[in-house]
């Protein structure tokens, strides 16, 4: 009743292709922009800096990992790497151009992000599934030695760490410690919706499509025209450089320093458990994945405090790490497709409530 | 340029110059090799026997060991604690079965993969409740001594773990080969609908093959245990372990083995002659690029079965 098409005729081939093209998703994502945009007036300094902000860089990370492993189906455990890359870009180029500014060094580390997975992409020609998978680890492992080994990304700092240094844009301190939470927290949301908006574009048109049929099955893709090489390769480059936006991200606006072992091969694993909670091949469910993974661990870490319970510190991580693992299992058993489909499955409820027959 | 050429080369006129020293770095490779050998065995069982990547081979090796270790604390005698071990795995492989495999069965191999590294955080947090987290000392009476020959140092404990590795892959060949089970388990790995048509009960296969893997994980367990003690990263050999699969191949047990060679040799040359040139520490990637370039060439692996597309 609430949820339903009739009525909203289209008369123009725009308003036929528009990318939610039911008046109720353009009110409820005019809401969820609206609500996100106010967020700041009422989330204190804990809420944006703990939650929300690292929400939106992994959201994006995940929403780049989605194009290669859910659209292009390209199994990857390199995110981690590609994400180290665009963070040490990013510091290497602002360190060296001071007054560059600090969103365009973002978008060119995301662009040698890009690079690098071009390169490490070349191997997904030859190699398939499980394979690849493993091949993709040789970028994680590599990268991180690389950055750990050659003290020139840290300009040589002792302490192997790399740290924000504090950038304005327009006056507006966007970066480093006297930043406040909310413009960090306004940054970031800039950029996931731009480039959640330019996924959803990207793969309803060719290019998604032609992601999709070397994904359902490449050789058949192959015989009705869908390049290979090209396609498998840009969808490495597009994935590494939203993930190597992320990567930069996630130093500049979130931790604010950080070393290797920020992007280890858990911050692989975490991401893909994103992509995969949330719906292997959905923009929403990148964001649905990244919400549950940003929360479960908190909601754990506090639950026992709410309940009474006072756990000895060990005990209690032991318990996180066994809830964590059974509720993976668990949702997988329950909806393997992820949030996404629950999403997708409500919202067919609603059109037809309170008549379901 | 030219003293960067030569400071490549110089290694294989160190190679030369020292033979003793390049057998010994020769063994110690090997003996690593058979070492990730039989982590990796435990995943091409199960991959052979149901498709799937079992992430959590790790954290099953780390399991094992620490409920060896931890049964032994507590005065239980060795004989008794390995067979209570062997218990705990064979009971594992069935809840494993119960409560993962059966619910996804059909699901694409990605979301098994997934529910395996659920199975990985479970079984760590769930492992060092019951048994505690700190390092501990697993003694089973295997000697770990060097001695001489010919001026070439050899390690009592290496030599030990590849004979056990031998014994090892000649029990699961003629499991594998000559018995019924083996040959349903075969039968599986090749065609999952065809065995059952034939009246294979997939469910028994599935448990009988997690229960080998579990015991492989007690015998990879007891050696990596007694080589580096138990402890939290025992679990992260099975990043060792996955460069040696995808160079032997994901459904060969002897692809295991030699993969586990080569790279296990590689490793250890890479290290000792060329490693120092780029700064050392390059263990934890070399491995993979090794692999990979094996891959390049032979895309299924060295023993893999032969990639068929078709439309």
């Amino acid at each position: 009743m609430i949820y339903r098409e009739a009525g909203q005729f289209k008369t123009t081939y725009g308003s036929d292709q528009a990318i939610f093209p039911i008046l109720q998703d353009r009110i409820f994502v005019g809401l969820v922009l609206v609500a996100a945009a106010l967020v700041p007036l009422v989330a204190d300094e804990y809420w944006l800096q703990a939650i929300l902000i690292p929400f939106l860089i992994y959201a994006l990370a995940a929403l780049g990992l989605n194009l290669l492993t859910g659209y292009a189906g390209q199994l990857s455990l390199g995110t981690g790497g590609f994400m180290a890359v665009g963070a040490y870009s990013a510091f290497k180029l602002t360190t060296a151009f001071p007054a560059l500014n600090i969103l365009v060094v973002f978008l060119l580390s995301g662009l040698i992000a890009a690079g690098v997975g071009l390169v490490f992409g070349v191997p997904s020609l030859r190699i398939k599934g499980f394979y690849l998978a493993v091949a993709t680890l040789a970028a994680q492992f590599f990268l991180i030695w690389l950055f750990n080994k050659v003290a020139w990304f840290v300009n040589y700092a002792p302490s192997g760490t790399i740290t924000a240094p504090p950038r304005t844009v327009l006056g507006v301190m966007v970066t480093g410690p006297q930043s406040s939470a909310g413009v960090r927290y306004f940054v970031a949301l800039g950029f996931v919706v731009v480039f959640a908006l330019v996924a959803k574009n990207l793969v309803r048109g060719r290019i998604g499509r032609s992601w999709m049929a070397i994904r359902d099955r490449d050789i058949a893709a192959e015989i009705i025209g869908v390049r290979p090489l090209q396609t498998k390769l840009l969808a490495f480059g597009v994935s590494s450089f939203y993930c190597g936006i992320a990567g930069a991200e996630l130093v500049f606006l979130y931790l604010g320093s950080a070393e290797t072992l920020a992007f280890d091969i858990g911050l692989s694993f975490l991401v893909l458990f994103m992509v995969i909670i949330g719906g292997l091949g959905s923009v929403l469910g990148s964001f649905l994945g990244a919400a549950f993974i940003m929360l479960v661990p908190i909601f754990l870490t506090n639950a026992p405090h709410t309940l009474g319970l006072n756990l000895p510190v060990a005990l209690q991580k032991q318990m996180e790490l066994m809830v964590f693992g059974g509720l993976i299992i668990f949702f997988l058993i329950v909806e393997p497709q992820g949030l996404a489909r629950l999403w997708q499955i409500t919202k067919e409820k609603l059109r037809l409530w309170p008549f379901p027959h | 340029m030219t003293e960067a050429l030569l400071a490549v080369l110089r290694p294989f006129a160190d190679i030369v110059s020292g033979p003793a020293f390049f057998v010994e770095v020769l063994i110690g490779g090997i003996a690593a090799g058979l070492m990730y050998s039989l982590v990796a065995l435990g995943f091409v069982l199960i991959y052979k026997a149901s498709g799937v990547f079992n992430f959590a081979q790790g954290v099953m090796v780390l399991f094992a060991a620490l409920t060896l270790v931890g049964l032994m604390e507590r005065g239980v005698p060795v004989p008794l604690a390995l067979a209570l071990t062997m218990l705990v795995m064979i009971l594992l492989a069935f809840a494993i079965e119960r409560v993962v495999l059966r619910p996804l069965v059909n699901q694409p191999y990605i979301i098994l993969f997934m529910a395996t590294i659920g199975l990985n955080f479970f079984l760590e947090g769930f492992g060092e409740m019951a048994w505690g987290a700190n390092v501990k000392k697993l003694d089973v009476g295997i000697p770990d001594r060097s001695f001489m020959v010919k001026g070439v140092q050899i390690n009592q404990l290496e030599m030990f773990a590849a004979l056990t590795a031998a014994v090892l892959v000649t029990i699961l060949a003629v499991f594998f080969q000559r018995t019924r089970i083996g040959r349903a388990l075969r039968a599986v790995a090749d065609d999952h609908e065809a065995a059952l048509s034939i009246g294979i009960p997939l469910k028994t296969i599935w448990v009988v093959v997690w229960s080998v893997a579990g015991l492989v994980a007690i015998v990879a367990g007891v050696m990596w245990g007694a080589k580096s003690g138990v402890q939290f990263s025992l679990s992260l050999i099975a990043l060792k372990a996955l460069p040696v699969l995808i160079l032997g191949g994901f459904e060969s047990v002897p692809g295991a083995i030699v993969g586990g060679l080569i790279i296990g040799v590689g490793e250890k040359i890479g290290e000792v002659y060329w490693g120092p040139l780029v700064g050392g520490a390059i263990e934890n990637w070399f491995a993979y690029v090794l692999a990979l370039a094996f891959l390049l060439v032979r895309p299924q692996g060295l023993f893999g079965e032969k990639i068929i597309e078709r439309v």
